[in-house]
């Protein structure tokens, strides 16, 4: 009995917590970044950073690499260009006609992916995500190598006029820290201790009973889902949606961002997607190539840092103090 | 259930392990012509095996006798080429793994399977989650599963584990993870529990604890075991299995087992004179 009172003791958390700080000023310097930096930069790296984050959610904390995450990114992203330009929805209507095609594809594709383990389970989303990208070559409602341009941005529930940088900016942030909030809460259920008891012994969860497939699927979807509204909000940001976001370079870009950021560290994909598009940013104007900087970054990187920025963080003392905490609530 | 009593005096008097096989008690599970080619290779043929309730069953036999392979066909971690397995009265020859886990037949594996970055105490949580209907709530905090612990923590002690709940299991020796594991796969209180050497790589004392957690359940349930300790299988075990070359030489009560010229041959003849 005695070590059930310590058990609750230790599980009870403090009000105010170092965690709780670092989260306020995160949020408070999102909020105010806007009238200091470029707003559409600004958005992109939001749009990135969820989009980073959905896929850990699947690698980090389900172990599934999936190498077709465009699908559903830029998936997403036509969806919602086409619902809003040619059907002449509202842009919430929009994100969620791209959330929910970005999900059903993520079904399909999930469904087929989770059958094979590994790398084989990556290579089937690769050629997976490749059909698609086909697909949208083909389609004429992607208009093909031109991609649908000129979206109207429109009046978020009618009257809030996105085509209003800061506006658009705060629409952005707010569907950001939701789809953030969704995963912290997903990866800190019951149903995400499965998922990571899953990727630590897959046998042994399916020896205590665990429909492994079904636990894996569900994840995949979330995933798809949530990389889905990241599409979504990038085409609503830019303003089209083009090939570049369902081609396998995009899938690439997501597994660099989550790396660098940090595996299965809830915000690492967001420092990892700043990093990787700041530079991109950086470097567009100057005669050094881009991919020849991040690629000796990701060197670095691997050789280095193997846990990725935020990863190491976690893994130096102070980090560990933090993440003790962490796992208890 | 009392576990947490797993005292050597108490126990095992009921249904001595040397009295041999009690044929009053029910089959639990059964299989039928059980065989399993990988390839060209047959590795298990024509195997026939009742486990009873309530009764040990060890499997042995030499190294490469298909005995884990075996452990993996009543599980359906494989599929068997040919052949019935019953559990209770429900045909699971072609039953998923985890659908046949839910029913009741709980398997550890080899090599000693835990969730190495998870807690001790989560390690337990883990597998009572399900069955406490808490496993796919994506919505819930994790507090919800604090509900658990006194049940996770009555586990813990009974193995003794109890004082390394909050450390990470892969922290754990080798021996201390054989015996997480068992309290994993206790706390889903299976009706057959299917042990692939769980003694195995453990130290002195542990061997002891754990011999008398496996006397002390298998008084309410049915436990089949792979064991190369022929000196706790002689002590536990009501019934004795052995295989060679994927086929059953024979099966009977140890003393039977052990006197049996070929079993001496094959397995037993050099090792225990």
């Amino acid at each position: 009995m005695n070590s059930q009172a310590r058990i609750a003791s230790s599980t009870r958390r403090p009000l105010l917590r170092l965690e709780t700080i670092l989260l306020g000023i995160g949020v408070l310097a999102l909020v105010l970044a806007p009238f200091y930096f470029y707003p559409i930069f600004l958005m992109k790296v939001l749009c990135f950073a969820l989009f980073a984050c959905a896929f850990n959610l699947l690698l980090g904390y389900t172990g599934i690499l999936s190498f077709g995450h465009a699908a559903f990114f830029g998936g997403s992203a036509y969806f919602t260009a086409h619902a809003v330009k040619e059907w002449g929805f509202s842009p919430e209507l929009g994100i969620l006609v791209g959330v929910a095609g970005a999900s059903l594809l993520g079904l399909v594709i999930g469904f087929l992916a989770i059958r094979r383990q590994g790398i084989y389970s990556t290579m089937i989303t690769l050629a997976l995500s490749q059909m698609f990208f086909f697909f949208c070559l083909q389609a004429p409602f992607t208009h093909g190598e031109d991609g649908i341009q000129n979206i109207p941005r429109g009046h978020l529930f009618g009257f809030i006029d996105l085509e209003q940088p800061l506006y658009m900016y705060f629409f952005v942030l707010t569907a950001f820290l939701a789809g953030m909030f969704v995963i912290w809460r997903v990866i800190h259920s019951p149903y995400g201790m499965i998922l990571r008891s899953i990727r630590e012994n897959e046998n042994r969860a399916i020896s205590l009973g665990y429909s492994v497939a079904r636990y894996k699927l569900g994840a995949f979807v979330m995933s798809a889902a949530l990389a889905g509204l990241a599409g979504g909000l990038k085409a609503l940001v830019f303003q089209f949606a083009t090939l570049t976001d369902v081609s396998w370079q995009m899938s690439g870009e997501v597994v660099l961002m989550t790396l660098l950021g940090g595996i299965g560290t809830l915000v690492g994909p967001v420092f990892g997607a700043a990093l990787v598009t700041g530079l991109g940013n950086y470097f567009a104007t100057s005669e050094l190539p881009v991919t020849l900087v991040t690629g000796i970054i990701f060197m670095i990187c691997v050789l280095v840092f193997r846990r990725g920025m935020i990863g190491e963080l976690y893994a130096s003392r102070l980090g560990r103090r933090l993440s003790r905490r962490d796992d208890e609530d | 259930m009392s576990m947490a009593a797993a005292s050597p005096g108490l126990s095992g008097s009921a249904s001595a392990p040397g009295a041999g096989p009690d044929a009053s008690k029910p089959v639990v599970l059964s299989a039928r012509g059980l065989r399993r080619e990988f390839g060209g290779f047959v590795a298990v043929n024509n195997v026939d095996l009742d486990v009873r309730h309530a009764q040990v069953h060890a499997l042995i036999g030499p190294n490469g006798a298909g005995k884990t392979t075996v452990f993996n066909l009543l599980t359906k971690f494989l599929q068997p080429t040919a052949g019935t397995i019953h559990l209770l009265d429900h045909d699971i020859t072609r039953t998923d793994p985890a659908k046949v886990a839910r029913m009741g037949l709980v398997r550890s594996f080899q090599i000693s399977a835990v969730f190495p970055h998870l807690s001790v105490l989560d390690n337990v949580r883990v597998a009572l989650q399900r069955p406490n209907g808490l496993a796919t709530q994506c919505w819930l905090p994790m507090r919800s599963l604090n509900r658990l612990n006194e049940r996770a923590m009555q586990l813990l002690e009974t193995v003794g584990l109890a004082d390394k709940r909050n450390e990470p299991a892969a922290d754990l020796s080798y021996g201390r993870k054989r015996v997480l594991e068992l309290a994993t796969t206790l706390a889903l209180e299976p009706k057959v529990l299917l042990l692939d050497e769980p003694l195995a790589g453990m130290g002195h004392e542990d061997v002891h604890t754990v011999a008398e957690i496996i006397r002390e359940v298998a008084t309410q349930r049915a436990v089949l075991m792979v064991e190369h300790n022929l000196k706790v299988v002689a002590d536990l075990c009501h019934q004795v299995t052995v295989l060679q070359r994927g086929e059953i030489l024979t099966s009977g009560d140890y003393r039977t087992v052990s006197q049996d010229e070929r079993v001496r041959v094959a397995y037993m003849g050099t090792e225990h004179d």
